[in-house]
């Protein structure tokens, strides 16, 4: 198993996206051809960090301006000339604003290009429904060839960047604005293709992604006061998706519930129930946004009014295990 | 290569061009024609330093064809260059064929990157012409758009990028056929004066004759030359279907395949002789 959080380390909250550009700096020093390119949020991304982190670094990243399109294509050109390119912006314009751009020049060409915005799902909070991008996994894992990782921490997320570039061809990785408590040790080292047991049980098996990670454990421990002993697994990578890992559990289990701050059209939830379709057909809940855009409000609110904090993904399991 | 040879290789890229979409019975003549010079120029005018049987030799000059419709010019032009063998050109567009219907990089020898969606190839030009120029390499990065393809936003926002991060290792020429689908540029959604247009982004900007090969030359020559600061375009003004008399200046002639007969009448325009080996299927 994975090196987890211990209890001192959990009550450390920091957000995804401030692994990002702490990490370049970090593949860069290492000697990997890493560049970035912005669309005026290098601060909110943090890939100005990146840039900070040694004189040599500044001219590699590259700011567009708000001009989300042309970055992807830019990125794509570094990554035509031997770069690996890691592009920026929020989630919302990263990927809709260019998913054209993703499809046609980065994921036809099978380019070096990792497309990693920030601010995904409801955790940009107050800025509202047009900011919160829920629909990014569907539209990326739609996409061939495009792999889709999506880190629980902020040390899954240094995982992810550094699995990311050591991965040739497209990869997004989706990271988010609010700050999470740690479910992983620093430092620990996650795989493209892999999903982990983070904890064993034989009841239910809770698949999460991303922030949903946390909510999981939660409603884990919930659970156990109850008597219902929940596995909970991580799904730090969505496609490819570990479907031996995912069907081994729900082998054991007999049911699933998936959970994901994301819409539960075509993302992780959708994945979960493809592979369990086809290999061992078995009762599944959706804990994710129902089909509807996002609204203003602070993160912690969101998650509870969208029905995706841990109270809710007990319910669902209560559900499933009646079904 | 001397003008006489030059003339020769670009009626001959006609012919390959209107043989394989008469074969693959679909394809785009009409903006494949109008920019034959121009890519004579760049392929065979030593102005794009290339090495057909290296592609991926590391001192090349690069090449994006923005307009990826324009493929079926592109792939002539890299047959004739040697890339691969001109009778594959009858496969165009083929089940089973390298040749796409737009340029797939990861199919054909010498094509940089995919394109096919309008817009973009100036973007990744951009990004490839920075990538040269972090790495300290002295290579020019050339890209071809069409003139509709100019309505696209996304070229103004790699314009505007281009000229703020100063890459004059960048060679744009839009070639300027002055048709689209639906019509003339102006009938359709007037896109002006784009020279002035990315001379007021800050480029070098110029109009060249897009059918004189040795002012083509001279012209990419040169801004492949000058390192000042400041991107360069040329507005090629060209001839939608040049060479192919029913085709010349007709917009319909942009996304349709001749048939036997039409065939027949675009190759006597084209001189084409009895005897030219080609792409016949």
């Amino acid at each position: 198993m994975v090196k987890l959080a211990s209890a001192e380390e959990k009550q450390v909250k920091r957000a995804t996206r401030a692994a990002y550009g702490v990490t370049l700096a970090e593949l860069a020093a290492e000697g990997l051809p890493v560049v970035a390119v912005d669309a005026d949020l290098s601060g909110s991304t943090t890939t100005k960090k990146f840039a900070d982190a040694d004189p040599a670094y500044e001219k590699r990243l590259f700011n567009c301006g708000i001009a989300e399109q042309n970055m992807i294509d830019v990125a794509a050109g570094l990554a035509v000339t031997g770069h690996i390119a890691f592009t920026g912006s929020f989630a919302v314009f990263g990927t809709g604003r260019a998913y054209d751009q993703i499809r046609n020049t980065v994921a036809y060409s099978k380019l070096n290009v990792k497309v990693a915005p920030t601010h995904a799902g409801v955790s940009v909070g107050p800025d509202g429904g047009s900011h919160q991008m829920l629909e990014d996994i569907s539209l990326m894992r739609g996409l061939p060839g495009m792999r889709v990782l999506v880190p629980a921490d902020y040390a899954a997320a240094r995982a992810a960047i550094r699995a990311a570039a050591q991965t040739e061809g497209p990869v997004y990785v989706r990271m988010g604005r609010a700050s999470v408590p740690s479910v992983y040790a620093d430092g620990v080292e996650l795989e493209v293709g892999r999903a982990y047991v983070l904890r064993e049980g034989s009841d239910v098996s809770i698949f999460a992604c991303g922030v949903e990670v946390e909510q999981a454990l939660k409603a884990a421990d919930i659970l156990a006061e109850q008597g219902i002993d929940a596995e909970v697994i991580d799904v730090f990578s969505v496609k490819p998706l570990d479907e031996d890992a995912i069907v081994a559990s729900v082998e054991k289990t007999g049911c699933a519930v998936v959970a994901e701050e994301h819409s539960v059209v075509g993302g992780l939830g959708s994945a979960v129930a493809e592979t369990l379709a086809r290999r061992h057909p078995a009762p599944v809940e959706f804990v994710g946004v129902q089909d509807r855009f996002g609204k203003s409000g602070e993160f912690e609110e969101l998650l509870e009014y969208f029905n995706l904090d841990a109270p809710s993904i007990v319910e669902a399991v209560k559900k499933v295990r009646q079904r | 290569m001397q003008a006489q040879q030059l003339a020769e290789q670009a009626r001959h890229m006609r012919v390959n061009i209107v043989r394989m979409i008469a074969e693959a019975g679909s394809g785009h003549p009409g903006g494949s024609l109008s920019c034959a010079d121009i890519l004579t120029a760049l392929y065979f005018g030593g102005v794009l330093e290339h090495r057909p049987d290296e592609p991926s030799w590391e001192g090349r000059d690069r090449f994006i064809l923005a307009k990826g419709h324009a493929a079926p010019a592109l792939y002539a032009a890299l047959a004739q260059a040697g890339y691969f063998p001109e009778e594959e050109l009858a496969t165009l567009r083929k089940l089973g064929s390298r040749l796409q219907g737009h340029p797939d990089s990861n199919q054909v020898p010498g094509v940089e990157v995919s394109t096919g969606s309008l817009g973009q190839g100036l973007s990744i030009a951009c990004g490839a012409a920075a990538g040269l120029k972090l790495d300290g390499t002295s290579q020019t990065v050339f890209a071809l758009l069409g003139d509709g393809e100019c309505q696209e936003g996304q070229v103004w926002e790699a314009a505007m990028f281009a000229a703020h991060h100063k890459l004059d290792n960048l060679v744009a020429i839009v070639d300027r056929n002055g048709l689209q689908i639906d019509g003339s540029t102006e009938e359709v959604c007037d896109p002006g004066d784009i020279a002035a247009k990315f001379a007021a982004f800050g480029w070098d900007a110029a109009e060249v004759d897009g059918h004189d090969i040795p002012a083509l030359i001279e012209a990419l020559a040169s801004a492949k030359a000058s390192r000042e600061g400041k991107p360069h375009v040329f507005v090629a003004r060209t001839v939608k279907g040049k060479g192919v008399s029913f085709m010349e200046g007709q917009a319909g002639w942009h996304g349709k395949a001749p048939n036997a007969d039409q065939l027949a009448l675009a190759l006597a325009d084209l001189g084409c002789t009895e005897g030219e080996e080609a792409c016949r299927g």
